[in-house]
């Protein structure tokens, strides 16, 4: 028994970032809006407050803010060969399911994409010639501009009290900030955060290297921020407790005490917890959808919210396997290279060296999401030639530290026994002594790498989980082998005392351990209903009054961590249905 | 003063091949036989009674059996030993950490995803036993002091400590494998993480008691702030007297 609801304008699934935006900016437009979030409400002043938002059993080891996969997971495997098996547990990414999503827990860096993402397969076909792209990249334009989008890069950042040094302002490159980052229309909304020692020592050798360091943007207040909205940020407290918590100084940019206590005081708005989607409903016509069905976990009783208008908010992994298990658009098929939907997946890769310097304290438990400096060399300076090195993408280096707290760092020379006194002795000597040098790197999207509907593994609500088949290619390890050359340059230029040197990797992907929450593809944008599920405005090519908003839209992933084009992308989308979809309800592109 | 006495009265029954395990076994007997007559009277209060010198676990377990508790206890303190930088594993709690994480959600298997069909799988696709953490821990300490046995004719808890060096070198590089087909991997991973939980938890949860594990590296714990330290403190050491969460609280 299905309780169908009164409609609404809107429906919104899933309220983190975008979710949170585009209920506020459609709230303030007029309109009715429900948005459905299968977590559960929390607040900084309730929960993620001291002392006991500072526990890393809790919240790093234990995934309190995150996807509970006992509910629902996906099935792996490296390749079509190989059998799918359930991601038991999480590991390898870290969605989160609370009110504010993955942006409770996010750490706040905001870069901006560049052209050189959204223009790939042109740029490097127009550089390097047709050919030299391998078949099975299936890499593509985007169809969007960095020029369309910079007014909500410029929104997003003003919004989420992104401190930083702008680099390019208007063309005019500025001394300490990123050389090589696109044109901006003015300066960070904050300075940058104090810098750690660590991070201060990376930059004088990055510098000393020829590169160009700057402290990394970050979504970390470095003074008390009111946002244009009015919503009160305090100052960063460098506690350390930054990835996987949530912020008791508000001081991180979060969606839950930004966007969506705005959204919360309209009356057209309603947010309802633990309200599980599990469909989207189309029209018989299939050229609509007409709203969605979902579950109150807290009863198991099930509900038809009818809306005008659906938008997909929820982590991009979910909005993927909505559109799948909903019939939207024709799944993605690797073999014949044919529909859209699940194609394109994309992750992240990386290398890592750890520095041992005697008697130098560090004081790792001193830091915040953006207190590392960071070089881009290697990404987004075009001037670099890819060419000798044979891949495509690139990668940024980062000097610092990452969620240094004891259960899960605790830094030891290459061979020092895993137990015992001199284990101990050198876990004593070496946590504070230490740092870490990063490379995050993009990885293409390749024809082999996509998700679809797991034949065998079901949900707790009797619905198949979705598949993601992903390895690395050829094209990922290259570079990793380049940027661990890198690290590796940079590391011994400042003389450790000891040196865990990078090494590129070569194993196949695997679940287990985290590596990055910066999950893409799957719901791509693009040019045409060919080769994309979207147009530019994330509208669906199949059903004009769906839009999908996230990750999953993008056609691959950069080196840069993906939360300021998807806030970018969600202040987008909410312009283009508010002035121009709400006047003449259509598709916004034409076919 | 107490508990060093407690120590030596353990070190001194283990001389003599019999320990507190052997005792609660034996009392359990006898108990049960005398039930009857003696209503009222619990095992733990006669073994106090008629063994003070025997130490009882700290605190009492959740889920360690018997036999579970010496492994654990043994193994805590084999890999924890006391030293200059720390007291023993047992005396940080970390055994403590562990039986209470096995008895409670995280060990019956919470947030993990435990429908069939079971396949082995390829190492990258992590953990696929049909086993909660507690079974999981159940079932590879049997194991291995099955191993034990095999190999030295005692459970791993009364073996010497070379020999206990020996059995956690070759559950940590695979090279010991369990006659049970429980895979050793998966099972050193757990058992490993969980000490290192242990050691580096907040107290609230049992080990790290004193928050001596983090004074042995000198993590501040729940500090409030480190605005102003940042600069104040910038390579030089700073103060290490660690705040727990019940402290603040």
């Amino acid at each position: 028994m299905v309780t169908k609801l009164k409609e609404v304008d809107v429906v919104i699934v899933g309220l983190g970032w975008t979710g949170g935006i585009l209920a506020k900016e459609l709230t303030e437009a007029g309109l009715k809006v429900v948005a459905l979030e299968r977590g559960a409400q929390r607040t900084s002043e309730n929960d993620y407050s001291l002392p006991n938002i500072r526990d890393e059993l809790r919240y790093v080891v234990r995934h309190d803010l995150m996807q509970n996969t006992a509910r629902d997971t996906i099935t792996v495997r490296n390749n079509p060969q190989q059998e799918s098996l359930p991601m038991r547990r999480l590991g390898s990414f870290l969605p989160g399911e609370v009110v504010g999503g993955s942006g409770v827990h996010w750490s706040g860096h905001t870069w901006r994409w560049t052209d050189m993402e959204f223009k790939i397969r042109s740029n490097y076909e127009e550089r390097y010639g047709r050919k030299s792209l391998p078949d099975d990249m299936t890499i593509q334009d985007w169809g969007i501009s960095y020029a369309e989008l910079e007014p909500y890069y410029d929104k997003f950042e003003y919004t989420a009290a992104v401190s930083g040094k702008a680099g390019n302002i208007g063309g005019q490159i500025r001394a300490g900030g990123n050389p090589f980052e696109a044109p901006r229309a003015r300066d960070y909304p904050l300075p940058p955060l104090t810098p750690i020692l660590a991070s201060e020592m990376f930059t004088n050798a990055a510098r000393d290297a020829g590169y160009h360091p700057f402290p990394r943007p970050s979504a970390n207040a470095s003074q008390p921020y009111t946002n244009p909205d009015g919503s009160k940020f305090g100052g960063c407290q460098y506690c350390g407790y930054c990835q996987r918590f949530g912020c008791e100084a508000n001081a991180k940019g979060s969606p839950h005490m930004t966007v969506i206590p705005i959204a919360m005081r309209s009356p057209n708005f309603e947010l309802r917890t633990n309200s599980w989607v599990t469909k989207v409903l189309k029209d018989s016509d299939g050229k609509r959808v007409t709203g969605v069905t979902y579950t109150n976990v807290l009863n198991g009783e099930e509900f038809e919210q009818p809306a005008t208008i659906v938008l997909l908010c929820a982590y991009a992994i979910n909005n993927v396997h909505l559109m799948l298990l909903s019939g939207i658009g024709t799944p993605y098929d690797p073999v014949a290279q044919n529909g859209v939907i699940g194609k394109n997946y994309c992750y992240q890769t990386g290398a890592g060296a750890t520095l041992f310097f005697e008697g130098k304290y560090f004081n790792p438990f001193m830091n915040a999401g953006g207190s590392n400096a960071t070089i881009d060399d290697f990404n987004s300076n075009w001037a670099f030639d890819r060419a000798p090195h044979d891949f495509v993408g690139g990668y940024v280096v980062a000097g610092g530290f990452n969620t240094p707290l004891p259960i899960g760092y605790r830094p030891v020379p290459s061979g020092t026994p895993q137990w015992g006194s001199e284990w101990k002795r050198a876990t004593a000597k070496w946590y504070q002594t230490a740092m870490v040098i990063n490379a995050s790197g993009s990885v293409m999207a390749n024809r082999y790498n996509c998700y679809d509907l797991d034949p065998t593994y079901r949900n707790a609500f009797g619905q198949p989980l979705m598949r993601m088949t992903f390895d690395y290619k050829d094209n990922e390890h290259k570079m990793g082998g380049h940027a661990a050359q890198t690290i590796n340059t940079i590391a011994k230029s400042m003389n450790p005392t000891r040196l865990n040197p990078a090494s590129a990797r070569t194993d196949p992907w695997t679940v287990v351990p985290y590596q990055s929450t910066h999950n893409t593809g799957g719901t791509i944008m693009g040019t045409n209903p060919r080769d994309s599920a979207l147009n530019k405005y994330l509208q669906s090519w199949d059903c004009h009054n769906l839009f999908v908003i996230g990750a999953n839209v993008f056609p691959h992933n950069s080196a840069y961590n993906p939360t300021g084009p998807v806030g970018a992308l969600a202040y987008w989308t909410a312009d283009a249905i508010k002035n121009r979809y709400l006047k003449n309800p259509g598709p916004l592109v034409q076919a | 003063m107490k508990e060093q006495r407690e120590d030596q009265g353990k070190d001194q029954a283990k001389d003599q091949g019999f320990d507190r395990r052997d005792f609660l076994k034996t009392a359990f007997v006898g108990g049960a036989a005398a039930a009857g007559g003696t209503a009222g009277i619990t095992t733990p209060e006669i073994a106090q009674a008629q063994h003070p010198a025997v130490p009882a676990a700290a605190a009492g377990y959740a889920f360690l059996n018997l036999d579970e508790a010496a492994f654990v206890e043994a193994l805590v303190d084999h890999m924890i030993p006391a030293d200059e930088i720390s007291p023993k594993g047992t005396d940080l709690g970390v055994n403590i950490y562990i039986d209470r994480a096995l008895a409670g959600a995280w060990g019956k298997g919470e947030r993990l995803y435990m429908q069939g069909p079971w396949k082995l799988g390829a190492p990258s696709q992590g953990y696929q036993l049909p086993l909660t953490p507690a079974q999981l821990y159940r079932a590879g300490i049997e194991a291995t002091n099955a191993h034990c046995r095999k190999a030295y004719g005692k459970t791993f808890d009364r073996i010497e400590e070379a020999q206990r060096q020996q059995v956690l070198i070759g559950l940590s590089t695979g090279k010991i494998a369990f006659d049970s087909g429980l895979p050793v991997r998966v099972f050193w991973t757990t058992l490993y993480q969980t000490v290192i939980e242990g050691m580096y938890s907040d107290p609230i949860y049992g080990g790290n008691r004193n928050k001596a594990g983090w004074a042995i590296i000198g993590f501040p714990g729940v500090i409030a702030v480190h605005r102003d330290d940042v600069e104040k403190y910038r390579g030089k050491p700073f103060p290490n007297k660690p705040v727990g969460i019940a402290d603040m609280s």
